[in-house]
């Protein structure tokens, strides 16, 4: 704690003002009516924070370099969230939430080096956000390379990757007491280390599917870290903000854990039990009916309902449009045409509502899952385009398979099932579909916007 | 300010937190841990504080620096993503099919 300056009145005012405004935005946000007012008031409120800060009457050496470090580092994030496609939205959010941590951490082991205090509450709280820093840092950077397909997506599981991961633990928490007891500088870089290491043999294991779930754990970690850089930094505003966070991404975490059906400690711990990803033996061989995109258009062109399931492959061949062109020439024939959105379709829970309203379809067209299911019964084909594992019935019945225990799309209570896939390549959590073999199954291979351009052509002569 | 004040504003700023996201709706979920994300930027003025304090030239100043640099990405390029994934809650015009992706 800076024990030197204490900040006018006028200035913990300001900072009073921004906590306010941080939870007016995330109150906001929580509500699709007030959304986007929520971001205003979040980035006023931290706008109004930095520019008090500068003006605050704390003594800022290097104030140059610091302007310029700053005006760097916003254009960077400004680019890369303006260039971001939206597909690739997911892991940027991750990214983002890395460098925070790592901003956090980083923040801790100067304040430690520069001000060197020795009082215990200081210490506790230097050593937490080190850790808790550098966990959310390597964590959410692992998670980036996963979503981006720059590694595996699915399970990594390192021989004794348990064993080790607990190991690593367990000297984390000993060089924690350590360093509150006998403060070295040495082992406030190894706890750095250490937080770094755990935070990757902790996302490591972690499936395909369950990731959001955990960007959303480390969004929520990164929070308590800037909390804890508050407390050693002596500034309110940051204790407020990241509390604030901590305390909302972890709720938000197990509302998502339980939109997928997913209890949050199986999601974290799943992978450790030692069970790989299922199916892929095997299944490749067995045959297939594949059909042409004529096929398909008189399929849909004769049904009375047609029930369209978007998925992460439609998104990464952009064919959003294409889709509603098909929808649109579907419903001026007068056949009943909905979307049914999975609360997981595309990488994040709400991905798909984004992506599909970036193409101008209907918000009252876009069902959820709990209102549609019932529906698929009573459809004439359903149309799979680029979803795998949120319409795969192994999340039923395979107790071996990482989704087993998420709820479904029920599409195969449907007369006619045609799925659009680029190859019979598994889904992103890596598990064979046994739709695909089913005998109302129909598949037309190609990529997404190719097959869907050439339906809409061929319906239009239907 | 003391630490009993400080646990004071933590514990009152954990159930706030929880409370003013528990009505969230599904669809919302990925924007609001976007928007909470930017939120936590705001470390960028930790940065900026220890920063001030480094002498320069010395290790501590560029390891804070690497610090502004990180917090700055998160707070800035955090709220314009949100602010992105949110264009979808915009009033729409009804029927112009002109494309508007891409470029933004």
């Amino acid at each position: 704690m800076t024990e030197t300056h204490v900040d006018p009145t006028w200035v913990q005012l300001s900072y009073l003002v921004a906590a306010v405004l941080f939870i007016l935005a995330l109150k906001s946000m929580s509500s699709p009516r007030t959304a986007r007012t929520g971001v205003l008031l979040g980035a006023a409120g931290a706008l109004i924070a930095t520019v008090v800060l500068f003006f605050s009457g704390i003594e800022l050496m290097n104030l140059a370099l610091i302007l310029i470090v700053l005006a760097i580092g916003s254009l960077a994030g400004l680019v890369a969230a303006r260039r971001v496609k939206m597909t690739a939205m997911p892991q940027l959010v991750a990214l983002f939430n890395g460098v925070g941590g790592g901003a956090a951490g980083l923040i801790a082991v100067v304040e430690y080096l520069v001000v060197g205090s020795e009082d215990l509450l200081f210490l506790i709280f230097t050593v937490a956000t080190v850790i808790i820093g550098s966990v959310a840092f390597s964590g959410s950077v692992v998670t980036y390379l996963k979503l981006q397909e720059l590694m595996t997506t699915r399970p990594v599981v390192i021989p004794l990757g348990k064993w080790i991961t607990i190991l690593v633990a367990l000297a984390t928490v000993v060089g924690a007491v350590w360093m509150v007891v006998d403060p070295q500088q040495w082992l406030l870089w190894a706890l750095l280390g250490l937080g770094l290491l755990f935070g990757v043999l902790f996302v490591l294991p972690v499936g395909g599917a369950d990731v959001p779930i955990v960007i959303s754990l480390l969004n929520a970690m990164t929070g308590l870290a800037v909390a804890a850089s508050g407390y050693v930094l002596g500034n309110v505003l940051l204790l407020i903000a990241g509390t604030l966070v901590g305390a909302s991404g972890t709720l938000l975490t197990n509302l998502m854990a339980k939109a997928m059906g997913r209890p949050l400690t199986s999601t974290l711990f799943g992978a450790f039990s030692g069970t790989t990803a299922g199916g892929g033996g095997g299944g490749t061989d067995r045959p297939v009916r594949s059909g042409s995109a004529n096929d398909v258009a008189i399929m849909l062109g004769f049904a009375n309902k047609v029930i369209l399931v978007p998925g992460y492959g439609l998104a990464v061949a952009q064919a959003q449009s294409t889709l509603r062109e098909l929808a649109d020439l579907l419903s001026e024939k007068g056949i009943e045409v909905d979307y049914a959105i999975h609360p997981v379709a595309g990488r994040m829970p709400g991905h798909m509502n984004v992506l599909l309203a970036e193409a101008n379809v209907p918000y009252e067209q876009l069902k959820e899952m709990d209102e549609i299911n019932p529906e698929f019964s009573a459809t004439d084909v359903v149309l799979v385009v680029g979803a795998n594992d949120v319409v795969n019935p192994a999340a039923r019945t395979d107790q071996s398979a990482p989704i087993y225990g998420m709820p479904i799309l029920d599409v195969d209570a449907a007369q006619q099932i045609v799925f659009l896939k680029r190859s019979m390549r598994p889904g992103f959590a890596g598990i064979e579909n046994e739709i695909l073999f089913d005998s109302k199954t129909t598949l037309l291979f190609g990529d997404a916007k190719d097959s869907l351009t050439k339906v809409v052509a061929a319906l239009k002569n239907v | 300010m003391d630490g009993i004040a400080l646990l004071t504003i933590f514990i009152l700023s954990v159930f706030v937190g929880f409370e003013v996201v528990s009505k969230v709706s599904t669809v919302l979920h990925t924007p609001l841990m976007s928007g909470a994300n930017a939120i936590h930027g705001v470390v960028v003025m930790g940065a900026i504080i220890v920063a001030g304090e480094s002498q320069p030239g010395s290790l501590e100043l560029w390891i804070s620096l690497a610090a502004v640099l990180l917090g700055a990405i998160n707070l800035v390029g955090g709220f314009v993503v949100t602010d992105r994934m949110l264009e979808m809650f915009k009033s729409k015009k009804p029927a112009a099919p002109a494309k508007e992706g891409g470029a933004a």
